[in-house]
């Protein structure tokens, strides 16, 4: 079943126009519960209320605060904030074409697909153009009120917009490690040998989702009136002898590439 | 309540566990990779006074306490099926507080479309040698460890990669999350008018940057807000001193490096 666009715009490149619509590239599938008073099992409501009195305070008095470095805070109200807000607009404006895969995952939020609006031609230019390039956009849009900077590339032959962090968002870890002592070298080699042992292919799809299958078969089996047993918890504990450890893993590994 | 495990562990790390491969364990500390946005804001009242998010009873309107609410999932409108804390541990994998590490792949192969959240792991003994030995590799190597885990009552498939010494988790979608183009209904790809795309190339040409640079991703809308904000003291204008019982919303700040070095120099002192 197709889905439904979530957002149109138009792509600006030069003096041309590509119309497009946005689809979501991802549905989340987590179990989503209620939060219910046990008494009578009857959803609770939110308030927001003053750490001062715990008085409920009405939305129309709610203000959001801007704390300084100085112990001052800045009141700022609901008016503020929305007079903040971006103008509307359908564009997406190209920043720079990059080469391909040049902005890593650390900074990719969310993706979206892209349909043509309209101009298939267009559309389908676009795709051969950033084909033939091998190169990828950054874009910035206002959709909804905010305003997103994204990677436009190719996924599966179809072009993916995928929303950035922000650069404040996105901790750079420049550090230093200490050094320590040199890692044994037989150690080394042994680990290189587990791992090229364990070596794999990216096959996303062999892997499922088994907890929210549990989490969904738990609610079936109670919706019926069974009553489920539980298990006790356990411990982590670290490998005392690395080298005994990897021995082991090795052989294990081992027989099961004979096996 | 929803968060059971995560306040155990030390200086801001919510989840902490033990990574293996075969059976070499590695005991870790997670710590998010990603900040929360600039210029965070707090919800006060008229007068600057913080606020708090309560639960009430519909019926009765007096405040539920925490040890008063259930989780309940809804089979129809109106029922629930009620789930505890307990049941849902209960069906975590056996060896919960464990990311085992089943197979690893190339770095490169791992599709950007499936990354989700960055965290990293800091080893939380005093014993890193396990962890130096599995960066190293798979940073000479480039590979990447698969593995799923439970944490915050989600499954995560996730992806541990090494950059610098220092070992990364990526949580990765499922694949039945992630939505193909015919799972959308988009178009077959067809042919565009070649004078297009020749069009379409020269202005990739034209606006085509050697790399990424990450200055153009400052958030706009921080900037904006705090320049209001600087106009407001300025003018001393809805100015407040802070009342006393309202927290730092950068009071969470962690300091991972200060505590990266730490372990480390743990490790060394102790051999």
């Amino acid at each position: 079943m197709a889905s439904r666009a979530i957002w149109k715009g138009v792509i600006q490149l030069g003096d041309n126009s590509i119309p497009v619509k946005l689809y979501a590239a991802v549905e989340e599938k987590g179990v989503h519960f209620r939060l219910l008073h046990a008494k009578d099992h009857t959803p609770v409501s939110q308030e927001m209320v003053s750490a001062a009195s715990q008085a409920i305070v009405p939305a129309e008095e709610i203000r959001h605060g801007y704390e300084t470095e100085d112990d001052r805070l800045v009141i700022l109200s609901g008016q503020e904030l929305q007079d903040l807000e971006p103008a509307p607009s359908r564009q997406i404006e190209i920043l720079a074409f990059l080469p391909g895969a040049a902005v890593d995952h650390r900074w990719f939020d969310h993706p979206y697909f892209l349909g043509p609006d309209g101009d298939e031609a267009a559309y389908f230019a676009l795709i051969e153009a950033l084909t033939s390039s091998a190169s990828e956009a950054l874009v910035f849009w206002v959709m909804r009120n905010k305003e997103y900077f994204g990677v436009l590339r190719l996924r599966a032959g179809y072009p993916l917009l995928v929303t950035l962090r922000s650069a404040e968002e996105v901790v750079e870890l420049a550090v230093k490690i200490p050094a320590g002592r040199e890692v044994d070298a037989r150690e080394l080699a042994m680990g290189e040998q587990l791992v090229s042992a364990m070596a794999d292919t990216f096959e996303p799809q062999r892997y499922h989702d088994e907890f929210r299958e549990r989490v969904m078969g738990l609610i079936a089996a109670k919706a019926s009136g069974k009553i489920i047993p539980l298990r006790p918890p356990e411990e982590p504990r670290a490998s005392e002898d690395l080298t005994l450890a990897l021995e082991a893993s090795l052989r294990a590994a081992k027989e099961r590439h004979h096996g | 309540m929803a968060e059971r495990h995560e306040h155990h562990s030390p200086g801001g790390s919510f989840w902490s566990g033990t990574i293996t491969f075969g059976l070499v364990s590695i005991p870790v500390d997670l710590y998010s990779a990603q900040r929360p946005k600039p210029a965070a804001l707090r919800m006060v009242d008229q007068n600057g006074v913080a606020l708090h998010r309560r639960y009430f009873c519909p019926g009765d309107h007096q405040p539920v306490a925490g040890e008063q609410i259930v989780r309940g999932y809804e089979i129809e409108t109106g029922r629930f099926v009620v789930v505890s804390d307990a049941e849902l541990a209960d069906l975590e994998p056996k060896k919960s507080r464990e990311i085992d590490l089943r197979g690893f792949v190339a770095v490169a192969e791992v599709d950007p479309a499936y990354f989700q959240h960055a965290y990293f792991l800091v080893p939380s003994g005093s014993v890193t040698k396990a962890y130096r030995l599995l960066a190293e590799i798979m940073e000479r190597h480039g590979r990447a460890g698969i593995a799923t885990f439970v944490m915050r009552e989600r499954e995560h498939l996730v992806a541990i990669l090494a950059e610098g010494g220092i070992l990364r988790a990526e949580t990765l979608r499922f694949a039945e999350e992630l939505r193909t183009p015919e799972d959308i209904g988009l178009p077959p790809l067809g042919r565009a008018p070649a004078e297009l795309v020749s069009r379409f190339r020269a202005e990739i040409d034209r606006l085509q940057r050697p790399e990424f640079d990450q200055k153009l991703l400052h958030d706009r809308h921080a900037q904006r807000l705090l320049a209001l904000v600087q106009r407001k003291l300025a003018a001393g204008e809805d100015v407040v001193a802070k009342p006393p019982e309202v927290v730092p919303a950068g009071a969470e700040i962690i300091d991972l490096m200060a505590i990266i070095k730490q372990r480390f120099s743990a490790a060394k002192a102790a051999g």
